[in-house]
């Protein structure tokens, strides 16, 4: 049997080469456990089934995705990477949720040559002059979020804005980025430490300095923590909230409910999207999990659609990885959110809509789509960017 | 900087103190009379605030919920206790680290399998639900102001139980020489399962009545437990009035450099530097208030062994 296991071995490398591959694999690597584990968990659903919908294929091929939890430590995730490029030889790298994981890990992928395909993270440090030629993103650039819900700032005519975020480099680049967009005056900005679970002493501040509204990016359970205690704090009646869309997705408003009913939250989707695309992958989603699918959701199976649509386009010659990463910057990739396009440096070129918390035909709190924030918005950082 | 805003910062650090007391005064019996290093008290927190959650959304009633899930989380530890932490008494704090710390891993992902790993919805009571007036200019939530009757309830009760109650003498005879206790005829099998349980409701009227204004979430436990922590070694182990001290120390001290040390340094520095320094200095001032209480008193504030 292992001498067999062998020669098959033997015989695929020998065979491999310049031929069209006959099945593909992919390597996800994503946070699936501890307290920061949901978010990873929605991806590899919506990842799993955009394969499971195509009949276990991906781009007409029989496709096997590997999984691996990186337990939001860097050197895990490096590890995972690197096992992936060097012993399993996959040809799409994809997954990682957390900025943090994504630095120490994707470089793995790069000096391989094996293409990622970003699901979620979108740090400025590889959105800039350290841009790689094998990172293409299905999701967003860090800052575009907090751009649009700047511009939303700006466009409802917003005098004082009050801003919030953890003290670490995301948390600093949130608020650069909100502010990049929003012209009026910032009435302060503070900086509670991360993973902080009680805000009071920052609520009582905010409603002394009586702001018009308060912007604030609280990643992960922070999120929920920081709305659960500003609506008991009775601040929602007179200063309004703006969140970025991940604070007020889906999984937040199921842990918080009606209390967010009405809230604004600019995003890149909301799974009210009138697309054929959208409908499908909100329907089959509730079928086969049983919730409602949230952007991470949206993300995953946007980057199985990614990297299916690029390996149509080289006619399953994934071996070729420059001409796999032509294909996955150079198209029009199906979405979930529409048509958009990929810069240079291969984030998305896309629009942010504002979405505000209402209730479906059901009864459930869902986000609904009620404008455009930005249409076609790049972000700052690709003109630093040395890749055409 | 009104008088008013003081007061308000000085009721949220009260409030936060009393919240980590809950958490604190479990772990302290604990660690202070059977000396075991339960990592996983944690767990129980959270066990206590998802009960709490699905018994809310049983039963409709915030009290009767509340009851349920203290129950069920004393239940829940004491069968922890007979079937595992007993055989862990004997072992060193080494061992005690590992097989607690393994039981938080087992607890989270069991968690996971029964909800899912979405955080659940648990809000506050809707009589409860926004601020009143206490005084002009002064509107607070009402939850918090129940979470600081609630500490204050069970401060004094366990206050009573401990100071007044036979079991109380027993507890603190165990507390403070476990062999003579022992020698004394005192059934410590039963004692430690009984104060194990008691720890475990504590947990669980902690997360229960945080779960409301927090993320009810696996993992929750391990966020809060470093607080807890500190809070017991700044008080001193095995203590339960070093336990209230060192809370509401913590707490007041913890939100009032958040408040207004940012403000304060920006007074004297260039902006640049105080908009770094304030938060960061904000940030470790419980941990520095810890290194001190330790400098004069290694052994806590109000030490339980002579």
């Amino acid at each position: 049997m292992r001498k067999k296991v062998i020669a098959l071995v033997v015989l695929a490398l020998v065979a491999g080469g310049a031929s069209a591959a006959d099945r593909i694999k992919v390597g996800f690597v994503s946070t699936l456990s501890g307290p920061q584990g949901a978010p990873g968990i929605d991806a590899r659903d919506g990842f799993l089934l955009a394969v499971k919908l195509a009949g276990g294929k991906l781009g007409d091929l029989p496709a096997e995705v590997l999984v691996t939890d990186d337990q939001f430590n860097p050197e895990a995730g490096k590890q995972a990477v690197d096992r992936y490029v060097k012993r399993d030889r996959v040809d799409f790298v994809t997954g990682i949720i957390y900025s943090n994981v994504l630095l120490a890990a994707a470089p793995s992928a790069f000096e391989a040559k094996v293409p990622y395909v970003s699901s979620n993270a979108g740090p400025s440090q590889i959105a800039g002059s350290g841009c790689n030629a094998y990172f293409v993103s299905a999701a967003w650039q860090n800052d575009g979020y907090h751009e649009a819900s700047g511009q939303y700032a700006t466009s409802k005519g917003f005098k004082s804005v009050y801003l919030l975020a953890p003290n670490y480099p995301a948390g600093k680049d949130a608020l650069a980025g909100f502010k990049r967009f929003y012209t009026g005056k910032v009435a302060d900005e503070v900086y509670p430490r991360l993973g902080q679970l009680d805000f009071a002493a920052e609520l009582a501040q905010v409603r002394a300095a009586k702001p018009e509204a308060v912007y604030a990016f609280m990643p992960g359970g922070m999120g929920i923590n920081f709305v659960k205690q500003y609506v008991a704090a009775g601040l929602s009646k007179d200063v309004q909230l703006i969140l970025p869309g991940f604070s007020a997705d889906e999984d937040t408003i199921k842990a918080v409910g009606e209390p967010m009913l009405g809230l604004f939250n600019p995003a890149h989707w909301a799974p009210d999207f009138d697309n054929a695309e959208s409908k499908r992958f909100v329907a089959a989603f509730e079928k086969e999990y049983g919730r409602i699918p949230s952007i991470y959701a949206a993300q995953g199976y946007d980057a199985a659609l990614m990297i299916d649509g690029a390996i149509r386009a080289v006619k399953g010659r994934v071996e070729d990885r420059d001409a796999a990463m032509r294909a996955l910057k150079g198209g029009k990739p199906r979405s979930v959110r529409g048509d958009y396009k990929i810069n240079n440096n291969g984030f998305p070129i896309q629009s942010y809509y504002l979405r505000v918390i209402g209730k479906d035909g059901q009864g459930r709190l869902i986000n609904k789509t009620i404008g455009t924030v930005f249409a076609n918005h790049a972000d700052a950082y690709a003109k630093e960017c040395k890749l055409k | 900087m009104s008088g008013i805003l003081i007061l308000e910062q000085t009721l949220n650090g009260l409030q936060f103190g009393l919240m980590l007391f809950l958490l604190a005064a479990g772990l302290t019996l604990v660690f202070g009379i059977m000396d075991m290093i339960n990592l996983a008290h944690g767990s129980l927190y959270m066990v206590g605030a998802y009960l709490m959650a699905t018994f809310v959304q049983a039963t409709g009633s915030f009290v009767l919920a509340l009851a349920l899930a203290v129950a069920g989380t004393a239940v829940i530890g004491m069968l922890l206790e007979v079937s595992l932490f007993r055989r862990l008494y004997q072992r060193d704090h080494l061992t005690q680290v590992l097989a607690t710390f393994a039981v938080i891993l087992i607890a989270n992902e069991l968690v996971r399998l029964v909800f899912g790993s979405q955080p659940v919805l648990l809000n506050t009571p809707a009589a409860l639900s926004g601020p009143v007036d206490l005084l002009p200019g002064l509107a607070y939530s009402s939850y918090r102001l129940l979470i600081i009757a609630v500490g204050l309830a069970v401060a004094l009760l366990l206050y009573l139980l401990v100071a007044k109650t036979r079991t109380g003498m027993l507890v603190r005879a165990g507390a403070s020489n476990r062999e003579m206790a022992t020698a004394m005829g005192v059934n410590i099998r039963t004692l430690f399962t009984f104060v194990f349980g008691v720890g475990a409701g504590l947990c669980a009227i902690a997360g229960a009545m945080l779960g409301p204004i927090l993320a009810v979430q696996v993992g929750m436990g391990e966020s809060i437990l470093i607080l807890a922590f500190v809070v017991i070694v700044i008080g001193g182990i095995g203590s339960i009035r070093g336990a209230l001290v060192g809370a509401l120390l913590v707490g007041i001290v913890d939100t009032i450099g958040r408040a207004f040390l940012p403000a304060l340094f920006r007074e004297f520095l260039p902006p640049a530097y105080a908009s770094n320094l304030g938060p960061a200095v904000a940030s470790i001032l419980i941990y520095v208030l810890m290194a001190a209480v330790l400098f004069w008193k290694p052994q806590g504030l109000f030490p339980a062994r002579g």
